[in-house]
């Protein structure tokens, strides 16, 4: 179960996506996001929509593959699509007992609902395409000109980095924790709310204290190589933008320019 | 008994990391058998322990103990867990109760026990893992020494009275002297339960010292199953797979190699002594 969550999971390729420059790849992104919001028409969701299959199919990465990181949101998704179907006023279409589907509300729900679906395969396709060091690396770039106002952008950086590096290692601690505790009798699945609420701290002590194990060993061994903070640090691989992000961001205002023109 | 008939696990089924973690297993474990189960990092041993005790079910085989078939899915797992205690690699990371006796008492009580019941079984357990419960009981376990906690953690599967306790290699991490200290224990406690004891571990003198019967695992098949004697005889093979016979017979291995008059390779340090004594004497 808990090997099936590939959110923010990176998928080993070597598509032009893949060798994107990590900042390229995340000012698309928040390009794209923005751009889902602009879109107003059918016309302007089915360019977005293409506009993603197309990426998808150049980054090589399974849709088997992204679909199986986001099946828990979908159901978040159709509950939102369901809320909206019935709760907007307008001209009636059809109406199922008390429930009333409108015009209006037939075409917000669909069109909140695409954008969602859009705006998660987009938003896990940058994870899927970037490996997490080169995510926070870019991040630490583009925020390094804040530095002069005080934010602390390799800090927020490292401490990004760190997260995303542990998620896995703490999945499988717990992955570890529940099958002790289950060979022990625990019994995670059945039984009122309270009563799984409660079946809970027999891993979340363990795990709380494995967390701080893990953060004390690893705080040392940064030091022990010499760890002091961003100042005057420098990169194996310094990120370079190439001809590549060059024709990325033409396509990114190619398709901004289509979207405001006719998907208004 | 255990028995184990042609089981295959694949983790990632049908996806690009598909990986065969046991392949087409099959082995007998007989009642009031002390078995231990050696193989490299990674060969599928810890695949096989948690197919014993039902944490994982095989794509296909079946496992049967004490003829109850544990891969059927509608057996009840409170009744395998209580068939079959296994005890994980570092236990102690699993403690979460404020005091030892409330943590052995976790098993018990998942159980169904009553009250008194479960009392009794913790007493016993603790008694088992030698912790007097007058002095540990109301500890925090976390103010232990680190052989202490693996007593306790033990103590909590020793107390669900499994008629198979498997030990994931239970002396890892910790010194010589509390190392011997958790295989008397281990021992003890087989001998007094007359359980089945299951023991992973990578020591050979141990497996050899301990067990009447050996499994080996390579690259998730079953390559070897017998006494220690006859799988300890195959050191070449052993080596192969990175695997060695214990130290005391690869020592009058070499010596024969060199010429050393040498007859026959007992396991412990002790029958090689007289071996190599013996072999002087004959000159």
């Amino acid at each position: 179960m808990i090997r099936d969550i590939t959110l923010g999971q990176y998928f080993q390729g070597n598509s032009p996506i893949h060798r994107l420059d990590p900042r390229t790849k995340i000012i698309a992104t928040i390009l794209y996001i923005v751009i889902l919001f602009v879109a107003q028409n059918a016309l302007g969701m089915a360019i977005a929509a293409a506009a993603l299959i197309t990426v998808v199919a150049m980054s090589k990465v399974p849709v088997s593959f992204i679909l199986r990181g986001v099946k828990p949101i979908f159901i978040i998704i159709i509950f939102t699509f369901l809320l909206n179907l019935f709760m907007i006023p307008g001209e009636p279409l059809c109406s199922i007992g008390p429930l009333t589907i409108t015009h209006e509300s037939l075409r917000r729900a669909s069109f909140l609902a695409t954008r969602l679906i859009l705006l998660i395969f987009g938003a896990s396709l940058l994870t899927l395409t970037t490996k997490p060091i080169g995510l926070t690396d870019g991040i630490e770039k583009m925020l390094s000109p804040l530095r002069k106002i005080g934010v602390p952008a390799h800090e927020i950086a490292m401490m990004m980095t760190i997260a995303l590096r542990f998620i896995p290692t703490l999945l499988e601690e717990t992955d570890k924790i529940m099958k002790a505790q289950q060979a022990r009798g625990a019994d995670f699945e059945t039984g009122s709310l309270l009563k799984r609420a409660k079946s809970l701290i027999p891993i979340m002590v363990p795990l709380f204290i494995s967390s701080f194990r893990i953060a004390q060993d690893l705080a040392m061994a940064m030091e022990a190589r010499c760890y002091r903070g961003g100042e005057g640090r420098t990169r194996m691989n310094a990120m370079q933008m190439g001809r590549l992000d060059a024709a990325a961001f033409a396509a990114q205002a190619v398709f901004a320019a289509l979207i405001i023109v006719i998907g208004h | 008994m255990i028995k184990v008939e042609n089981i295959t696990h694949i983790y990632e089924k049908g996806l690009p990391d598909e990986a065969v973690a046991l392949d087409d297993v099959s082995f007998t474990i007989e009642d009031g058998s002390f078995t231990g189960i050696i193989g490299h990092t990674g060969s599928g041993k810890s695949t096989l322990l948690q197919h014993l005790n039902g944490l994982l079910k095989p794509d296909s085989g079946h496992i049967f103990v004490g003829g109850t078939d544990i891969t059927d899915k509608k057996t009840d797992m409170l009744a395998i867990r209580r068939k079959v205690g296994l005890v994980f690699q570092y236990p102690e990371y699993q403690l979460f109760e404020e005091t030892v006796a409330s943590d052995v008492a976790f098993g018990p009580k998942n159980l169904g026990l009553t009250d008194e019941e479960v009392r009794l079984r913790v007493e016993e357990a603790l008694h088992l893992v030698g912790l007097d419960i007058a002095e540990f009981g109301d500890k925090s376990p976390f103010e232990l020494s680190g052989g202490q906690k693996r007593r306790v953690a033990i103590a909590g599967v020793v107390a669900m009275r499994p008629e198979v306790l498997i030990l994931d290699e239970p002396t890892a991490g910790l010194d010589p002297q509390t190392h011997r200290d958790i295989l008397d224990m281990i021992s003890e406690i087989h001998r007094k339960q007359r359980n089945i004891t299951i023991l992973v571990s990578h020591n050979m003198n141990d497996v050899a010292n301990l067990c009447d019967h050996v499994l080996v695992i390579n690259k998730g098949k079953l390559v070897m199953d017998g006494t220690p004697e006859e799988v300890f005889a195959k050191a070449d093979e052993l080596s192969e797979m990175g695997l060695s016979a214990p130290p005391a017979a690869e020592f009058l291995r070499s010596l024969k190699k060199r010429g050393v008059n040498i007859e026959n390779i007992p396991l412990s340090a002790e029958a090689a002594a007289e071996e190599i004594i013996k072999a002087l004497s004959r000159g």
